[in-house]
């Protein structure tokens, strides 16, 4: 009697000490996604998790990932990181050294990205993080990478765009001096500028400070300066009074704004003085083609809204981890191995087809990918207009 | 030329405001000798009042209930805001500074910008901190004089403004009550003993400064149709300043200097870069006090300053 239940007991012992194994051969791969369910933008967390879980079936319906002719299932581990800094880097520790995840997708905005991408790197965990703008969230971080253009870059596309769809060789910027975004991109949009029209061709370079509502002398002076094209990469609040106050000083030529317009109150500021007015952005849901078009579709049939632009970015995000796993040829068993594999592997990666644009991660794991120009139409909604590429 | 003209009207719209609410400072410091601080903020509480009018009497008339046309709208609207922000102003004078007037200025000074902290996120909190849009009450027409762009809103903002004015300056010059504001000017502390009702006098003299500031405010939604809670606050500043340049307690001397206020800040900008336009407006004004320190038309201290 004793000795067989020492047997079980010696039984029960050496099975425990192999169910990691059996785990590991059982190929289960973990994901994490680190997103705000609850807190200040719960919506951003939603919009994350519902595009996760859509990715998660389609997966599934494939019978998993496939691992040099292996088939991996796959887990999602979803925290939530409440859009607070310290939560989200809990979250990335948590599911780093607990629950083992090969990849994380999120967080989501700066403000938890920056540090929690610093948890990630000094784990050598690859992290995506879809919608953070923040060049300090991937800045040295060989292990993070995110889904969406930076700043930088959107100065250069917007410069691009307005040249080829206006022809036009004369700009002015008009942007807010006391804030970072606008002034950092309206920077950006006047190096590109003038790279391509030659010195002096930003003609006007206007600016005013938070809260002003008076833009006349501004405009005056650009409607004097002879400039075809105003660029205003501000806020909705002031895009609604910049854009009369313009119209109402006669000028009739285009006006065109960043990926800050992006916002429903633009429209019910702004109203039809909007109208037929171009600015660049992450994504447009109406007029949506092809891949975009049956991701909205989908979310929408599902979920019952129209998804915004975090949830494709995080789409996307899940597509080019996959793509990145499949592509790594095979797995170890060895999770630090196979992270290391993994940020190979992303880095790698070329010309990945998402739903917001093509992408490929330059050395700082910033995405060279193509913007979207968005059009306001005559319904005041935001279209599709092109992509263009820098 | 063109851009002067140009400027020209563009300065006398954004100088109205000013001039507006300039008025409200000048008169309340005027007859009571204290400073409003929070007149920044009764012009914001009076332009969400507009806004709400504006909105429920655009919602009846597009209802059906009443057939009435934008500008009969508006019309209504400036006179209800007026009437309803100048119960705000006597009710601010009752509560936060009769109890206060024979404490020391400064306390007086203190409560004003605290009763500007209560209205600001007063309204955060009824409102919402999403921007408010005010409606569009007339179709905004512009015309082309020879190079000059002039709307129908901006002429209307101008003429409105000097109309109320006029018949404020008509008010304190023609009738009993403007002249009891006047003797109360002119001595506070003897003519109440004369029979001059004090308490009814400063009631009024709020009721008159916050209506001008909701006229204001309503004529700024026209104008600039996002509204937010915080709108006030350099306004009020600006507006303050304004009054000084005028000369504390001079009507008159309140309007120019709304006006020339307008005019600086519209000319520094274009012909400086726009960066620097509150800087060197500023500046030009610092220096205009260095050499009237009492405005264009104050009077030096006398006996009957209390301060």
């Amino acid at each position: 009697m004793k000795r067989s239940l020492s047997l079980v007991i010696g039984c029960l012992v050496i099975a425990l000490a192999l169910t990691p194994c059996a785990w590991a051969k059982s190929k289960t791969i973990k994901i994490g996604i680190n997103a705000p369910i609850t807190g200040d933008i719960p919506k951003v967390g939603e919009g994350s998790k519902y595009a996760a879980q859509m990715w998660l079936e389609d997966v599934e319906a494939a019978g998993g990932l496939e691992v040099g002719g292996q088939k991996y299932k796959v887990e999602l581990v979803i925290e939530d990181n409440e859009a607070k800094a310290e939560s989200a880097v809990k979250a990335n520790t948590k599911m780093i050294t607990q629950d083992e995840v090969l990849a994380i997708v999120g967080p989501q905005s700066s403000k938890q990205a920056v540090p929690a991408g610093g948890v990630a790197n000094d784990w050598a965990t690859p992290m995506i993080t879809p919608w953070s703008t923040n060049p300090d969230s991937t800045k040295d971080r060989p292990y993070v990478f995110r889904g969406c253009f930076l700043d930088p870059f959107q100065g250069p596309v917007v410069a691009n765009f307005i040249t080829e769809e206006f022809g036009a060789a004369k700009a002015a910027v008009l942007y807010d001096v006391a804030s970072d975004y606008p002034k950092g991109l309206a920077e950006f949009f006047k190096i590109a500028w003038e790279k391509i029209h030659g010195p002096g061709s930003v003609v006007a370079f206007e600016s005013f400070t938070t809260k002003d509502a008076d833009f006349s002398s501004q405009l005056t002076k650009i409607i004097q300066s002879g400039a075809e094209v105003i660029f205003t990469p501000q806020y909705y609040n002031e895009v609604a009074l910049i854009v009369q106050q313009a119209h109402e000083l006669g000028w009739q030529k285009p006006i065109v704004g960043s990926d800050s317009w992006g916002s429903a109150e633009t429209v019910n500021l702004c109203g039809p003085d909007c109208y037929g007015l171009f600015f660049s952005s992450h994504y447009a849901a109406a007029g949506a083609t092809g891949s975009t078009k049956a991701f909205i579709d989908r979310y929408e049939k599902k979920y019952g809204y129209v998804p915004d632009d975090v949830a494709a970015l995080t789409w996307d995000s899940l597509g080019i981890v996959q793509k990145a796993i499949e592509s790594m040829g095979k797995m170890t068993g060895n999770i630090e191995k196979d992270r290391t594999a993994v940020r190979n592997a992303l880095a790698k990666v070329k010309d990945f087809e998402g739903i917001t644009g093509k992408m490929t991660f330059t050395e700082d794991g910033d995405p060279i990918k193509c913007a979207v120009i968005v059009k306001i139409n005559d319904k005041g909604e935001f279209e599709f207009y092109k992509s263009v590429c820098p | 030329m063109t851009v002067f003209f140009q400027s020209l009207v563009n300065a006398l719209q954004w100088g109205s405001f000013y001039a507006l609410i300039a008025l409200g400072y000048s008169m309340v410091y005027g007859v009571l000798m204290l400073f409003n601080f929070a007149h920044g903020d009764v012009f914001m509480v009076g332009a969400y009042i507009s806004f709400i009018v504006a909105t429920a009497l655009t919602a009846l008339a597009a209802a059906g209930t009443i057939a009435i046309p934008g500008w009969v709208v508006l019309l209504l609207t400036i006179v209800c805001a007026m009437m309803l922000n100048a119960i705000v102003g006597i009710i601010i004078e009752r509560v936060g500074y009769r109890p206060l007037r024979e404490a020391p200025r400064a306390s007086a000074a203190i409560t004003g910008l605290m009763i500007g902290i209560i209205l600001e996120t007063g309204v955060l909190a009824i409102m919402g901190a999403q921007r408010a849009k005010f409606p569009s009450l007339i179709q905004s027409v512009t015309y082309d004089v020879g190079g000059v762009f002039i709307t129908n809103k901006k002429i209307m903002i101008v003429l409105v403004s000097i109309v109320l004015m006029l018949a404020l300056d008509q008010f304190v010059k023609k009738t009993k009550w403007g002249m009891a504001m006047r003797a109360m000017a002119f001595d506070y502390t003897v003519v109440p003993l004369m029979g001059v009702p004090a308490n009814v006098i400063a009631a009024l003299t709020f009721a008159i400064g916050s209506g001008l500031a909701a006229s204001a405010g309503c004529l700024f939604g026209v104008a600039y149709p996002v509204l937010d809670p915080y709108m006030g606050i350099v306004f009020g500043w600006k507006a303050f300043v304004a009054a000084i340049l005028g000369g504390r307690g001079s009507i008159l001397g309140a309007t120019l200097a709304g006006f020339l206020l307008g005019f600086i800040e519209i000319f520094v900008a274009l012909i400086f870069p726009s960066t620097m336009r509150d800087f060197i407006a500023y500046s030009i004004i610092l220096l205009i006090l260095t050499f009237r320190p009492h405005g264009f038309f104050g009077e030096p201290h006398s006996a009957r300053l209390r301060l």
